[in-house]
Parts: C-alpha cells; sequence; structure tokens
C-alpha cells in the first residue's frame, strides 16, 4: 500500500444500497465487522471483490461498496476462481451460506479447498435454509423439525470445519456472528493467509432457527461454552479460565477442571500446524461434551493455484519465448500454392 | 475420367481428378494413426482434400470385434472438393470385423485390401462371420488384394529383435507404405515424423521405417497392382496452406482473437468427446500467456470463464451438448450481467450419452432457446474445419463489442475432419478493440452505448468504478436491484434488442448460384461440404438450384426473410429432426422442404443431390 493513500474508513465500504435483511438477522454483525476490518487491510477499495451465490447470505455484495458479483447457487467459488486466475492482484472474498455451499455448491467448495486459490470464504452457517423459507439445511441436526421435515430430519448433518479439513483446507477457522472483536480478529488473518481461508460463521437466524446458537452467543454463557484457540497456547477455557482439555488417551480428548493435582501444563497446547488428525479432533468436539473450539483450528502454508499459473506461464515463456501469433498459425506442415 | 499412361510392361500408370480411401482396422490397429499420416503427406503432395475420421467411443472394444472398428476416410483430389467423399474407392480392412462393417460402402469394382494373415477361424469367429469372405465368393464384385501383412512386416523386422508383438503393430505402417506406392506419394513426410515421434526409442524408429519401405518395396517387387494412379495437384488459390482439423482451427482463432484484442485468454473447460482436443491443444500455449483451468466439472468451467471475463480476459468454455445443458443456468448469468463469454458446443449424437464419438447437429434449438426464460445468445455454427477458426475469431470480437454471450456451433464431423487452409495474414484480421471504462466521472454499470446497447466493461482494480452485479434484476442505467414490473420489461426488451441489432454488425445473406428463382438450400453448420457438392453437380446437371450456407443463426441476417422470398422452393438439410426449418418457418412463415438425417454419419452429397433431383426439373 502506498503511504500516500487517503486512510479508509468503514464508511467507504457502506454501499448506497438498502439492507433487506430481517431486523434481528445475524448477517448484519457479519455486514457491519467486514466493513470495519476491510479499511485496515491495507489494500486498496478497488481492489476489493466480494462474491456471492443464492440465498440470505449471499445478498452480502449489494450492501459492501466494492466490486461485487451475486453468481448463482452454489457456484461462486467457480466465478471467483476465474476472477482470481484472471486477476491475482484482487482481494476476493466469498460471501456463503450453509446450503449454497455445502449442498448444491458443494462440488466447488472443496475444489477451491484443495487448489488452495487466495481467496476467503465466509459461510455464514446458520443450520436452515432461509431465503426459500425455512427447509432443513446440510448442516441441520439429524431430526430437527422443519418445513420441509415435519417429522424430523433424518438427515446427518456436515461438519463444515471438518469437510475443510479434510478438502485439503491450508486455512480453516470458526467465529460467531455477534462476537464482534473475536470475528473481526479472525477474519484479519483470514485476509493474511496467502490461500484459501474458511471460515464458519454461527449465524443466528431469529425468523427460521432462533437461538441456534444462543450457548455461544450470550455473553452471559459464552465463556463457559467456547473454547479460544491460540497458537502456542494451552487449551483452556471457562468464565474464570479453570478448565481445560487433555488428552485422556490416543485421540481422545477430555475435559478437566484445573487444580487438584491438574495443571496447565497437562494440557494440550494448540498448534495450527500440527498434524490434521489434531485439527479433526478440534473440529469434532461438540457440546454438550465439549465447549465448542473458535478462532483458527488449522493454519498451514502451501503454493496457491493462480501462483502456480502464473510460475507456469513464465516459466514456459522464459524457455520458448513470448508467443508468435504469425509463427503459430504458419507451424507444423505448410505448404505454398503460387 | 482417367488418362492410362503406359509405364512399363507389366504395370501402367492413371491419373485421376479424386480418390477416396478408407483405413479400416480394430481400435488398436493405428488406423487413426496410419489416415493422419495419409493426409499429412497428401496435403503437402498439394491435393485438395477432406478427412473423415469415425471411430468408436470404446478406448479398446474387444479385439477384432463389429464394435471395436475404427475408420479414416479420406477424400484427395485435383480438384477442389467438399466433402470427405460418399463411397470409398479403395478400402483397407485389417481384419473381418472391419471388412464386414465397411464393405457395403464400397464402389462396385472398388480396390480392397485386406490383411489375410487375419482371416483365421477364431478372427472370423468374433467378427461373426459364418464362412470365410475370402473364399465364399462374397467379394467377387470386388479388386481383392489378399496380402499376408503380418507375415510380410515380420519378415520385413526379423534383423530389428523387437518382439513379435511390436513387430505387429508395425504392420500398419506396411499398409501405409503400400498406399504410398499406389498412389505415388513420397515417404518422405512419414519417415521424418516417425523420427520424430519415437526418437527416445531407436528399434522403434527402424521397425517403424523398415515397415513403411518394406510396404512400398513389396508392391515394386511383386508389381502386385497392374495399375497405379497419380493425382495431381490441386488448383488451390494461391497462398501458404496448411492442413487443420476443425478444433485445432478453433484454438488458433481464440489465440489470435486474444492476440488482436490484447485480452488474455482464459478456458475453463471439463473433459467431454469431442471438445476435449480443444483444452489438449489449448494448454500448450502458454507461451501466449493462455490460462487453461480443468474445472471439477461443466458448470465450474463455464463460471470460471464468467469470473475471468469480469476480471477483464476473454473468457471462453468448450463442451458438446450434455455439457450445454449443464452450464445452461451460467449461460443465463452471463445474458443477465452482460458479460462477454463465448461458448462452444461440439456437437454429437444424443439426447443424453448418446453416440459420443459421431457426429450430429441437433443442439440448435438449444443453443436458441436452452435456457430457462428471455436469455437470447448470439449464435453462430462453423461450417467446415477451416472455417472454425474464423468462426472462433468472430465469437469473440460479437461477445467483445456487443458484450453478450456467444454461442459457437461446431460438431464431430468437423471438429476431428481435416481440410487444407488458407492460412490468413495476421495484419489481415479485422481489429477487436476492447475499450475497459476508466472514468468515474458518470459512470453506470448499465449505462448503454447507443449503437450495439452494449454495457460498459469496468473490471475491478478500476478506482472509482466499485459496482455490483449478479443474476437479480437490474434496473435499467443505474444497475440497482429492481423488482419495479415495466423495468423488468424493459430490460427484457434490451437485452433482445441487443442480440438483434448484432444483425446489422454481421454480412447480409447472400445465395451461391443464383440470387433468385428456383430451389435454394439452406443450410448451416458441418453441412456445406455435403451441400455445396451436390448443388454443384445439379447445376452442372442444369437444374435451377442455389445454395445458402447461414454462420449467423442468432441474430440471422437482416434481409434473410427477402432473399428466402426469392426463391420458388427452400430445401433445409440438417443432420436433426429439422431444427433450422423449424425456425425459419417459425420465423418467416415460409415453407420449407425438410430434408433430414440422424444416424451420427454426415451428409453425403448423393444423399442431398437425390433430393435436388427429386425437387427440381432440367430447365
Amino acid at each position: 500500500m502506498s503511504s500516500e493513500q487517503v486512510a479508509l474508513t468503514k464508511k467507504d465500504f457502506v454501499s448506497d444500497q438498502e439492507v433487506r435483511w430481517c431486523p434481528g438477522c445475524g448477517d448484519y454483525a457479519i455486514l457491519s465487522s467486514v466493513q470495519q476490518v476491510f479499511p485496515d487491510l491495507g489494500i486498496p477499495k478497488e481492489k476489493f471483490v466480494i462474491v456471492s451465490g443464492i440465498g440470505c447470505s449471499s445478498r452480502f455484495p449489494y450492501y459492501v461498496n466494492t466490486f461485487g458479483f451475486h453468481a448463482i447457487h452454489g457456484r461462486a467459488p467457480a466465478v471467483a476462481t476465474g476472477i482470481k486466475v484472471a486477476n491475482p492482484d484482487l482481494s476476493v472474498w466469498i460471501a456463503t451460506g450453509d446450503g449454497d455451499s455445502l449442498s448444491i455448491g458443494g462440488n466447488h467448495l472443496i475444489h477451491c479447498l484443495r487448489r488452495n486459490l487466495d481467496i476467503k470464504i465466509l459461510l455464514f452457517d446458520n443450520r436452515i435454509y432461509g431465503l426459500t423459507k425455512g427447509q432443513t439445511s446440510p448442516t441441520s441436526e439429524f431430526g430437527k423439525k422443519t418445513k420441509s421435515t415435519p417429522f424430523g430430519s433424518v438427515d446427518h448433518p456436515f461438519n463444515p470445519c471438518a469437510l475443510a479439513l479434510g478438502a485439503g483446507g491450508t486455512f480453516v477457522a470458526r467465529s460467531i456472528d455477534t462476537y464482534a472483536p473475536h470475528l473481526k480478529e479472525v477474519l484479519r488473518q483470514a485476509a493474511a493467509h496467502k490461500g484459501t481461508a474458511f471460515l464458519q460463521i454461527y449465524q443466528n437466524c431469529n425468523i427460521f432457527n432462533d437461538n441456534a446458537f444462543a450457548e455461544f452467543r450470550e455473553k452471559e454463557v459464552r465463556d463457559d461454552n467456547v473454547l479460544h484457540l491460540r497458537h502456542g497456547e494451552p487449551l483452556v477455557f471457562g468464565k474464570n479460565k479453570d478448565r481445560g482439555i487433555r488428552m485422556s488417551g490416543p485421540y481422545r480428548p477430555e475435559v478437566v477442571t484445573l487444580g487438584n493435582g491438574v495443571s496447565e501444563a497437562d494440557l494440550l497446547v494448540h498448534d495450527e500446524k500440527a498434524p490434521l488428525g489434531y485439527a479433526f479432533m478440534l473440529a469434532h468436539m461438540e457440546p454438550p461434551e465439549f465447549p465448542m473450539p473458535i478462532g483458527v483450528l488449522r493454519r498451514v502454508e502451501s503454493e496457491c493455484f493462480e501462483t502456480a499459473i502464473r510460475e507456469q506461464i513464465q516459466a514456459v515463456t522464459a524457455k520458448k519465448g513470448p508467443g508468435d501469433l504469425d509463427k503459430l498459425l504458419y507451424s507444423g506442415d505448410v505448404w505454398e500454392v503460387r | 475420367m482417367s488418362t492410362p499412361t503406359l509405364s512399363n510392361a507389366t504395370t501402367r500408370v492413371e491419373t485421376l481428378d479424386r480418390v477416396v480411401i478408407r483405413f479400416a482396422g480394430d481400435s488398436g490397429d493405428g488406423m487413426q494413426l496410419t489416415g493422419t499420416q495419409f493426409t499429412a503427406t497428401t496435403a503437402a503432395v498439394g491435393n485438395d482434400l477432406a478427412t473423415f475420421p469415425d471411430y468408436p467411443a470404446e478406448i479398446r472394444a474387444p479385439a477384432g470385434t463389429l464394435p471395436g472398428v475404427s475408420g479414416f476416410q479420406i477424400n484427395f483430389s485435383s480438384e477442389e472438393i467438399y466433402t470427405p467423399g460418399d463411397a470409398p474407392d479403395v478400402l483397407v480392412a485389417m481384419n473381418p470385423a472391419a471388412l464386414k462393417v465397411n464393405l457395403a460402402d464400397l464402389h462396385k469394382n472398388g480396390i480392397l485390401i485386406v490383411n489375410s494373415d487375419s482371416f483365421r477361424e477364431v478372427d472370423l469367429k468374433k467378427a461373426g462371420c459364418t464362412s470365410n469372405p475370402l473364399e465364399d465368393g462374397s467379394l467377387d464384385g470386388y479388386r481383392l488384394f489378399k496380402v499376408e501383412l503380418t507375415r510380410l512386416t515380420r519378415a520385413a523386422l526379423k534383423e530389428t529383435g523387437i518382439p513379435t508383438k511390436d513387430q505387429d503393430r508395425c504392420k500398419n505402417f506396411f499398409a501405409l507404405g503400400m498406399m504410398y506406392y499406389l498412389y505415388h506419394r513420397p515417404l518422405d513426410y512419414s519417415l521424418a515424423w516417425i523420427e520424430q515421434k519415437f526418437s527416445s526409442k531407436r528399434e522403434l524408429v527402424q521397425a517403424n521405417q523398415l515397415a513403411l519401405k518394406a510396404g512400398y518395396a513389396y508392391c515394386e517387387a511383386t508389381e502386385i497392382f497392374q495399375v497405379t494412379y497419380e493425382v495431381p495437384q490441386a488448383r488451390l488459390a494461391p497462398g501458404i496452406y496448411r492442413n487443420i482439423s476443425g478444433n485445432q482451427a478453433l484454438v488458433l482463432g481464440f489465440v489470435a482473437a486474444s492476440r488482436k484484442s490484447g485480452l488474455k485468454l482464459f478456458q475453463g473447460s471439463y473433459p467431454i468427446t469431442p471438445a476435449s482436443d480443444i483444452l489438449h491443444e489449448l494448454s500448450m500455449y502458454k507461451s501466449f500467456g493462455v490460462v487453461t483451468f480443468q474445472a471439477e466439472d461443466e458448470i465450474a468451467a463455464v463460471g470460471a470463464a464468467i469470473g475471468a471475463s469480469f476480471a477483464g480476459a476473454l473468457g471462453i468454455t468448450t463442451t458438446s451438448g450434455p455439457g450445454m445443458a449443464l452450464k445452461s443456468e451460467f449461460v443465463g448469468l452471463a445474458v443477465m450481467v452482460e458479460l462477454p463469454l463465448v461458448v462452444v458446443d461440439i456437437q454429437r449424437g444424443g439426447p443424453s450419452t448418446g453416440l459420443p464419438t459421431k457426429t450430429e447437429q441437433a443442439d440448435l434449438l438449444q443453443a436458441m432457446f436452452g435456457r430457462h426464460s428471455e436469455s437470447p445468445c448470439i449464435v453462430l455454427a462453423a461450417r467446415s474445419p477451416a472455417d472454425c477458426f474464423e468462426c472462433a475469431y468472430e465469437a469473440c470480437r460479437l461477445t467483445i463489442r456487443h458484450m453478450t454471450p456467444v454461442i459457437l456451433l461446431s460438431d464431430g464431423f468437423i471438429a476431428n475432419g481435416a481440410e487444407p487452409w488458407k492460412l490468413p495474414r495476421t495484419a489481415d484480421l479485422p481489429e477487436i478493440p476492447v475499450r475497459f471504462r476508466t472514468d468515474p466521472e458518470g459512470f453506470l454499470p448499465y449505462l448503454r452505448d447507443p449503437d450495439t446497447l452494449a454495457r460498459p466493461w469496468a473490471i475491478p482494480g478500476t478506482a472509482g468504478l466499485e459496482h455490483r452485479i449478479g443474476g437479480l434484476e437490474k434496473s435499467d442505467g443505474a444497475g440497482n436491484v429492481s423488482y419495479d414490473p415495466l423495468n423488468h420489461e424493459r430490460m427484457v426488451r434490451l437485452r433482445a434488442e441487443k442480440v438483434e441489432r448484432v444483425a446489422w454488425d454481421i454480412p447480409p445473406a447472400e445465395p451461391e448460384g443464383d440470387s433468385v428463382g428456383g430451389l435454394l438450400v439452406v443450410g448451416w453448420g458441418s453441412t456445406y461440404g455435403a451441400i455445396t457438392g451436390a448443388v454443384r453437380r445439379a447445376r452442372a446437371d442444369g437444374r435451377r438450384v442455389s445454395q445458402l450456407h447461414l454462420r449467423h443463426l442468432n441474430p440471422m441476417p437482416r434481409n434473410l426473410a427477402e432473399v428466402l422470398s426469392r426463391f420458388e422452393r427452400i430445401l433445409v438439410p440438417e443432420m436433426n429432426m429439422g431444427q433450422l426449418a423449424f425456425v425459419l418457418q417459425g420465423r418467416y412463415l415460409k415453407e420449407v422442404e425438410r430434408l433430414d438425417k440422424i444416424q451420427g454419419q454426415p451428409f453425403k452429397e448423393s444423399e442431398i443431390l437425390e433430393r435436388i433431383l427429386d425437387l427440381t426439373e432440367v430447365s
């Protein structure tokens, strides 16, 4: 970022469009955090592109005053891939939901992750279809009663972070819509990551699935129910920071209370680069047995797709020389008719 | 027409103006390779030519069986020719299955060369022959040459020391050598090609070259052919030529358009027959800055191309009919967001998986109407392998100028078929100006060019032009989401008019032949060759018949209604159930005669000629 650049503020990222989410929707909080984080990233405003699919969350681009592309259902990663490969200098963000990215767009999501394009995926997970008015989603709990499952869902849900890890995600994180300080910090971390950053954000749909995440969202109980992941620090949680996670056996985490012979030294220490099994273990820790881990589960470095493409083009061009159209057309076995 | 000349006591040379040869064998016999080698040599000799590779969908169907038969037909001539030929004059059959599948097409008294070593009991059984055709008299009507291809090749390669199995794989070159002798073709091209192809395996270079030379020498020594043939150079228009397949020509057209427009070419694609070669070929041109993206599916392939266009590249996607169906939602989005996009559909037999390696032109209505709601696209169709270059270039020019998607139709026949292509001078190619919007002053994402109605191309990274596009209906001008009923109707009409106005950017229809009266044969796509050949023969026969071949199918040339009205009758031959006929009748209320063929095979000239003769009288 050039030093003469005028400092950006939240206002620069507010579009002139009226926001049309339901009053009380968790999307407002996410929008606000993004608009607060974007100005501080050191990226010129015109280099941001937000791409989305279909659903409540996918209206996101209309409300941020950057370049935006509201695509079709589930296909935001495809469009974003083309944008990023065509111009790797852009900062490309995807706003998507659990239905958009895990159901109709599941294929594109996993392939985007394995390619490790340098794009940021914000998955607004409300465990319900909102825009189509309340059907079960791929993250809805087994047995959940919705409009499309009046007798209870018989679908087992996806665990989005585990899915992202399985697809080779190099940055996998989780946060909460209304927990602004945390969300903003994870957004900054995602922006700083060179590669696909996958961020699952628990988002309350107060119309069709209200209070789905109350135990993590409500300030009074949150600290007892979430586990803050901080690289290099022990897995401690609780309002009084008196509980932690240790291994009771191979691959078996357990919750312990500190004191009575249990000290921080007995606890697991968070390592973002640990073998994948550790990250999977975190992804699968869920209430009521465990606190919900939030923060960065995994962060590793790997070559980005668009960089590899650019380097290959450069290498071939260096070897063969820049393409000459006349030479190309007149190559092969040509003959002259006089 | 032949002119006999005496060469020596026992053999003589005849001059022919055109010959059709078909090589047929098992898919493992290397018939496609043999055919392309004969083609390349024939191109170098200076004949006009057209080819038709016809192979099974299975990579290796059980050896020796009927489904495993692979064929390659070439028509070469000293005159201008338009098709790979109706029926072969010469059939080279490597086994009983190849003979059985192809014999019916061979001209009576045609030359039939068979590998007699592959007519053992077991081979006959695999091909379902109850008796041996070499002995039962069923080949009496042909000039049969029984050649022990396997034994002779092994004998020629005895000294090489390579395993018998590898020796047997060289017998196609033995057969090729024989054909070079029979038609007075030089061996040099193929010898050099073998040298290059097998450069890392000396013993294979030696073996294949030996086999080729042995086939030639065998004919020379045994004088097996009493007559050999010369086909003189064709009198083609002066220029530099190369032999080109439709898919190769498309690739060069796209690279040329990328160069001329200064836009980075981005191809999103997913492997599908018969379009995959476009991906293979384009992926070699990295030094032209070409990005080829093999996507996870057809949908991502087109989506990424649209994303690339949004970011200022030239986004294209290449597929066949089933892939087109998958892409259609995204093509609708491209119509809505009004960005450049070229979608190439190499049509094949359908519906569903249908006949993946066979040709058809039944996606016209899909291209024109196969999307939800009112979503018109520009539609073009290439008429021959070489024409694919111009059509790819034209598709790019139109999509950039008019900021709306173009669908380019080709088909399996011209995608894989080849013909000589008179190379254009790149300086003569039309300019493709690109004007990215940069000025924020007065910028609105859906402001329209007063001539074309195109909206500005404002790419991310341009300060002050931040804006949002998407699938929701836009307000005209500002481009904000709008549910206003009258705005919607206005936008639907604008998008349609935008495509209609392309008619002023394309040449008017001009019939070949007479400009008025008699029968007009109207075609599109790969039927051009067969229609042209048939119309010329009919005219030579004194019939009042002309032809009109449409490259632009949507919009159609602006004078088309008037042109159609000048003729008494219209005939539309198509490899479908009358799709263009349907459109012409619906749009122009003009009664048309249909000639439909839906066999996975291109038209023969004679099939169209027959119908023309039915519909016309000698004048």
